[in-house]
């Protein structure tokens, strides 16, 4: 844990020395606040105390930046090499791929933070459903850490970035709609199953404000999954050819 | 630390980059690798460094295998890669305290650490600049700092001084020498004066296996089987010269040296010398004898010989 934390610390300095966080936290609220407060379907039109839009706006907008900030972090190791200084060293490769990991969540729960005023200016409106905002920033920080470990694993496969990018969308899109519109479409088993994996459903039952230990466990297993798949790429170096 | 390579084996695909390597490393010896491009000099390292799980074979290190004490072994080693791989965003003293971190030094001594390792590698008037804005001899000296931080008892160093100028080689060479009067050191190149310069014995690495091991005092003894010899002489013309030398009894060999007349190159007959003899027919025939020098195989040959 202590080693992850070493391995985390450094890149969140990195994050911010390199301007990503910044410009990433700006994007985000720039994006979430235009569509929650200014167009569309925004909460005005809605007129209801909730912070329902605002959650289906970052459901859509943390889907496009996560693969953007997890995209260079084993990418880049390993094209610059200082994966073997790294591996090297009194660390395993799971640590690594833990520091990693809670690096980028931190960086996504600190953009989150930054949207604390829409709570308070929503709850100055109108009586809140708390049961649907702390359910609703837990789904989205669930839904961060899945994507958070497909992204490593696109970055753990290749050396190109711009390959990381591409792939942790296109694993992604599968999570965000594909499987749902599949598992319309399918009958039977294969339906139920498509219908379970879409990351929609499960989401937007937590931000509903239902915390049901389904929708966890489904969260945090499809992270585990990921997790265990870029450590596995991570030590590849050690596969008998 | 005594390191004990035994049978170390990689193959990648069907090729074996490493083949049933064995060897064994004193403490405080300085073993430098020598072998041409290729030759698997850096697999053997990345083995010994815990990097890359071999194929076959072990390596242990004061009794520790790099199968079962992987995080022990690393923890008391200090590896610097090829290529020197760094962080470059990162400030020096931030990547010297982040490196000692994870190598587990006491959070108390790592500013003493610190210190210590930008007074050694002399990185005092540049500490405070980012990794990436450093020369590449300064980032040397980053690779060596890093290496060294948490004081291990092996350092692994592959070709620690490509790409620095000659002052900073003799500089780094210096550093090296010093270290290994306490640590382990097991260095790579493929420049032979630098092998020869620092290390106490070589190992000659040639298509995955070791085809030579030994100090350079003993290689050049292997390789030298027979006397050569230059020779300058005054007195006659060169023709004649040489059918007076090609008469001696010892001689195997005689060459011309380019451009010039009254040079040869004498080689004698394996075991026997032939310095009296020619000493002995310049003065039967008055000739003056200029210059007689005899030709030191250099590791240069040696090195030739054995992975050509």
């Amino acid at each position: 844990m202590d080693k992850t934390w070493i391995i985390a610390k450094r890149e969140l300095a990195s994050f911010f020395d390199s301007l990503i966080a910044y410009v990433m936290i700006i994007l985000f609220l720039g994006m979430s606040g235009f569509f929650t407060w200014l167009f569309g379907n925004n909460i005005f039109l809605i007129n209801q105390a909730s912070l329902q839009v605002f959650f289906g706006i970052g459901f859509w907008t943390l889907f496009f930046f996560i693969p953007a900030i997890t995209m260079r972090m084993l990418a880049e190791e390993t094209r610059s090499g200082t994966i073997e200084l790294l591996s090297t060293k009194a660390i395993t490769d799971w640590q690594i791929v833990g520091g990693k990991f809670l690096a980028c969540l931190l960086l996504v729960m600190i953009a989150l933070f930054c949207t604390l005023p829409y709570y308070i200016t929503v709850s100055q409106l109108g009586s809140v459903d708390h049961g649907g905002i702390i359910g609703g920033y837990l789904g989205l920080i669930l839904l961060s850490s899945g994507y958070i470990s497909i992204g490593l694993f696109a970055s753990s496969v290749t050396n190109n970035q711009i390959v990381a990018f591409l792939m942790a969308l296109f694993i992604g899109i599968f999570f965000q709609i594909l499987f749902d519109v599949m598992g319309s479409s399918f009958r039977g088993g294969l339906g139920t199953a498509m219908n379970y994996l879409s990351m929609r459903a499960h989401f937007e039952s937590l931000s509903r404000g239902v915390i049901d230990s389904r929708d966890i466990v489904y969260f945090l297993s499809i992270t585990l999954v990921g997790l265990l798949f870029s450590q596995s790429m991570l030590s590849r170096r050690n596969w008998q050819g | 630390m005594s390191i004990v390579v035994d049978g170390l084996t990689k193959k990648y695909g069907e090729q074996k980059a490493v083949n049933n390597i064995s060897f064994k490393v004193e403490t405080g010896e300085v073993v430098g690798f020598l072998g041409p491009n290729g030759a698997g000099k850096s697999t053997t390292m990345k083995m010994i460094t815990c990097y890359m799980a071999p194929s076959g074979g072990d390596v242990l290190l004061e009794g520790m295998s790099i199968h079962t004490h992987a995080d022990q072994i690393k923890k008391r080693i200090g590896y610097l890669p090829e290529n020197n791989p760094l962080y470059l965003d990162m400030p020096i003293i931030d990547y010297l305290r982040f490196s000692a971190e994870i190598q587990g030094v006491p959070g108390n001594k790592i500013p003493e650490r610190i210190a210590e390792m930008v007074e050694t590698c002399g990185l005092d008037v540049e500490k405070h600049k980012k990794i990436g804005e450093l020369s590449k001899g300064y980032r040397q000296r980053v690779g060596l700092a890093q290496a060294m931080i948490h004081n291990p008892d092996v350092l692994i160093l592959d070709e620690p001084t490509t790409g620095l100028d000659p002052n900073q080689i003799i500089e780094i060479r210096k550093l090296i020498k010093k270290l290994g009067k306490q640590k382990t050191v097991i260095l790579s190149s493929h420049i032979l004066s630098e092998v020869e310069a620092t290390c106490d014995r070589i190992l000659i690495i040639n298509r995955g296996r070791i085809a030579a091991d030994g100090t350079s005092a003993t290689l050049r003894q292997q390789a030298q089987g027979q006397e050569l010899l230059t020779v300058q002489i005054e007195g006659a013309d060169g023709e004649s010269l040489k059918k007076a030398l090609l008469g001696l009894a010892t001689v195997e060999k005689v060459d011309g040296v380019d451009g010039k007349a009254d040079y040869f190159t004498v080689q004698s007959k394996p075991d026997q010398s032939s310095r009296k003899a020619v000493f002995d027919l310049c003065v039967s025939n008055k000739w003056c004898l200029l210059e007689m020098t005899g030709i030191e195989t250099r590791l240069e040959d040696v090195f030739r010989e054995l992975t050509n």
